[in-house]
C-alpha cells in the first residue's frame, strides 16, 4: 500500500536525514517507526505527504508515485491520511470542534455528517467538554488529542501518528494506543512513530528501527532495540 | 460546491471577526487608502475646473482706428467667427465703449468731464476675442496680422499682454503635469501601504496556510477565505473613506465657495454620491482582493 524506495533526504550539507531508506506498508498493518531523536522518522512522514520532496528515490501510495502528483492531486492524498504531526499543528484561530471539523470541511461533507462525526470522536478522545477552547486554551495533552481527533474523523485509510503520546500521561497514552489499535483492526493501516519503549514491547507488532537515516531493523513482530 | 462556498464564505467572515485588531488596522489603512485615492481625484476636479476658469478669463482685444467703417469691423469679426480656435467674438462699438468707460470711471468727476468737452468719442470700436483655449492666441493675432482689414487697426492687446498670457500658459502646463505626476505618485504609494499591510497580516497566518494545506485543503478553499476578509476590508473601509471625505468637504466646500463662487464641491458630491460610493466600494474590493490572492499565493506552494 506504501512503499518507500530508496529514499534518501538531505536537508543541507551538514544534515543528511534518510539516506537509501527502502520498506513497504501492506494494507491494514501497524507498523511502529522507532529510533533515536534525529533518526529521521519525522522526515520519513512528513515525505509520505509531500510536505518536503525526498532528495531521491520513490514513494509510492496505493501504487501511485507522490513525487510524480501534480500539485492539484496533492488535497486528494492528504484527504486519505490521517497525520498526526509531532508539533500538532492545530489552528490557532479555530475552537477544538472546528479544528477536528476541519478535515472533513475540506473533503465537502455534509454539515450534518460534520456535526455527529466530530462530536463522536471528540468523545473518544474524552474531549467533549472542551470543544468550544481554543488551541491556546488547551493544555499539551489536550492540544495532542485534538490534533489525533483530526486525523481520524474523515475515516481515512492510513493514519500516520508521529509520536501521539508525547504530551499524555500513561493512562491517556493507553487509551489512545488501544484506540489507535481498534482504528487498525477496523481496516485503517497505521504507522506510528515513537520513543516509548513499553508500548512498543507491549504491541507485539512490525517494527522498524532507524538509525542515522538508515533502517537497520524491519522485525515482525519487533522490539524496541536501539543499538 | 455550494456548501463549499458557503463554508469559505462564512469561514471569511469568521476570521475577519476573530482576528479583532488586525483586521481593525486593515480596515484603518484601507481607508486612509482610499481616502487619498478620493482625494487625488476631488482635487483633479477642483484644479481643472480653476484652470479652465483662468484660461477663460484670457481674452485679445483687437482696436481699431477711429476713423474704420463699422462694415469693416464686422467683415473681420464673422471671418474670425469661422475659426475653429475660437470660442466667441465680441463687438464693441465705439458709443458702448463709452458708456462702458463712463460706468466704469462714475464717481470720477474731472475725467469724465474732460471726455464730454471733446468734440469726438476718443474711444476707439473693439473685438473681444475668446479663444477655446489660451495656447490659441498665438494663431489667432496671426491671422489677424494677415487679414485684409490690418490697416484699420490701431492695436492688438494681445500683443501687450503676450508675456502675460505665455506665462499662464506655462504655468497651466506645469500645474497639469506635476499635479498628475504627484497624485498619480502619491495614488501609488497609497496603495503600496494598504498592500503591504495586506502582505503582513497574511505573513502573520502563513503557518496556518501550510497546515491547511497538510490537512488535504485545496488551494481554493484556503485562499476563499482571505479574499472574502479583503472584499470585507475594502467595503468597510470605502464606507469610512466616504464618510471621512464627506466631513471634510461640509466643512471646507463653503470657505471654498467665498473665493471660488463657480466652484460648489458639496453640490458636487451631493451629485454624485452614488458614483463616489461605488468608486470607492469598487476601489476598496479590487485592492482588497488583490493584495490578499497577491499575498496567499506565496504560501499556497505546499
Ligand atoms: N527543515 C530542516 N532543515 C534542516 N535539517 C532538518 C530539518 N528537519 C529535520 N532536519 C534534520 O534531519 C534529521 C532528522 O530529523 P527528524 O525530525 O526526522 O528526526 P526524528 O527522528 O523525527 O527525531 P525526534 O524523535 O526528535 O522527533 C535531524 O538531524 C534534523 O536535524
Ligand atoms: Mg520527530
Amino acid at each position: 500500500m506504501i512503499r518507500f524506495e530508496n529514499i534518501s533526504k538531505i536537508y543541507n550539507s551538514h544534515s543528511v536525514a534518510l539516506k537509501d531508506v527502502t520498506f513497504e506498508v501492506k494494507p491494514q498493518e501497524f507498523v511502529s517507526l522507532v529510533g533515536r531523536s534525529g533518526a529521521g522518522k519525522s522526515t520519513l512522514l512528513k515525505l509520505l505527504i509531500a510536505e518536503e520532496k525526498p532528495t531521491g528515490g520513490k514513494i509510492f501510495f496505493n501504487s501511485q508515485n507522490v513525487l510524480k502528483m501534480h500539485n492539484r492531486e496533492l488535497p486528494s492524498l492528504r484527504r486519505q491520511i490521517g497525520a498526526v504531526f509531532q508539533d500538532f499543528k492545530l489552528l490557532p484561530n479555530k475552537t477544538a470542534y472546528e479544528n477536528v471539523a476541519f478535515a472533513m470541511e475540506v473533503a465537502g461533507k455534509s454539515e450534518a455528517q460534520i456535526k455527529s462525526d466530530v462530536c463522536k470522536v471528540l468523545d473518544l478522545v474524552g474531549l467533549k467538554d472542551k470543544m468550544n477552547n481554543f488551541p491556546r486554551e488547551l493544555s499539551g495533552g489536550e492540544k495532542q488529542r485534538v490534533a489525533i481527533a483530526r486525523a481520524m474523523v474523515h475515516r481515512p485509510s492510513v493514519i500516520v501518528a508521529d509520536e501521539p503520546t508525547g504530551n499524555l500521561d500513561p493512562i491517556n497514552t493507553w487509551d489512545i494506543i488501544r484506540l489507535l489499535l481498534k482504528i487498525n483492526e477496523l481496516g485503517t493501516t497505521v504507522i506510528l512513530a515513537t520513543h516509548d519503549k513499553e508500548i512498543i514491547n507491549a504491541l507485539e507488532r512490525r517494527v522498524v528501527s532507524l538509525e542515522n537515516g538508515t533502517v537497520f531493523r524491519d522485525e515482525n513482530p519487533g522490539r524496541y532495540i536501539l543499538s | 460546491m455550494l456548501t463549499t462556498l458557503n463554508r469559505v464564505i462564512k469561514s471569511g467572515f469568521m476570521n475577519f471577526w476573530r482576528n479583532g485588531w488586525l483586521s481593525t488596522a486593515t480596515v484603518l489603512i484601507m481607508t486612509i487608502t482610499l481616502a487619498v485615492w478620493t482625494s487625488i481625484f476631488l482635487t483633479n476636479v477642483v484644479l481643472t475646473s480653476v484652470l479652465n476658469m483662468l484660461a477663460e478669463k484670457v481674452d485679445v482685444s483687437v482696436y481699431f482706428n477711429l476713423d474704420t467703417k463699422e462694415s469693416n469691423i464686422l467683415s473681420l469679426k464673422s471671418k474670425l467667427e469661422g475659426m475653429k480656435e475660437i470660442a466667441s467674438v465680441e463687438y464693441v462699438s465705439a458709443e458702448q465703449a463709452l458708456l462702458i468707460f463712463k460706468k466704469s470711471h462714475a464717481g470720477d468727476e474731472v475725467l469724465i468731464k474732460s471726455v464730454q468737452d471733446l468734440p469726438d468719442n476718443p474711444l476707439e470700436a473693439s473685438l473681444n476675442i475668446l479663444a477655446k483655449d489660451s495656447s490659441n492666441y498665438g494663431v489667432i493675432a496671426d491671422f489677424i496680422n494677415q487679414s485684409a482689414e490690418k490697416s484699420a487697426i490701431s492695436k492688438i492687446n494681445y500683443t501687450e499682454n503676450k508675456i502675460v498670457i505665455d506665462r499662464l500658459n506655462n504655468i497651466i502646463g506645469v500645474l497639469r503635469q506635476s499635479g498628475a505626476a504627484a497624485g498619480l505618485a502619491l495614488a501609488f504609494i497609497a496603495f503600496l501601504v494598504a498592500f503591504n499591510t495586506v502582505r503582513l497580516a497574511i505573513y502573520s497566518s502563513r503557518e496556518e496556510i501550510t497546515v491547511m494545506k497538510l490537512v488535504g485543503a485545496s488551494n481554493w478553499f484556503v485562499r476563499g477565505p482571505f479574499i472574502i476578509e479583503g472584499v470585507l476590508h475594502g467595503v468597510i473601509g470605502s464606507i469610512f473613506s466616504l464618510a471621512i471625505i464627506v466631513a471634510v468637504v461640509a466643512f471646507l466646500g463653503p470657505k471654498l465657495l467665498n473665493f471660488l463662487p463657480e466652484i460648489n464641491m458639496i453640490n458636487y458630491i451631493g451629485d454624485n454620491f452614488w458614483f463616489l460610493l461605488l468608486f470607492q466600494a469598487l476601489g476598496g474590493i479590487i485592492l482588497g482582493v488583490f493584495s490578499s490572492w497577491f499575498a496567499v499565493r506565496k504560501y499556497l506552494n505546499v
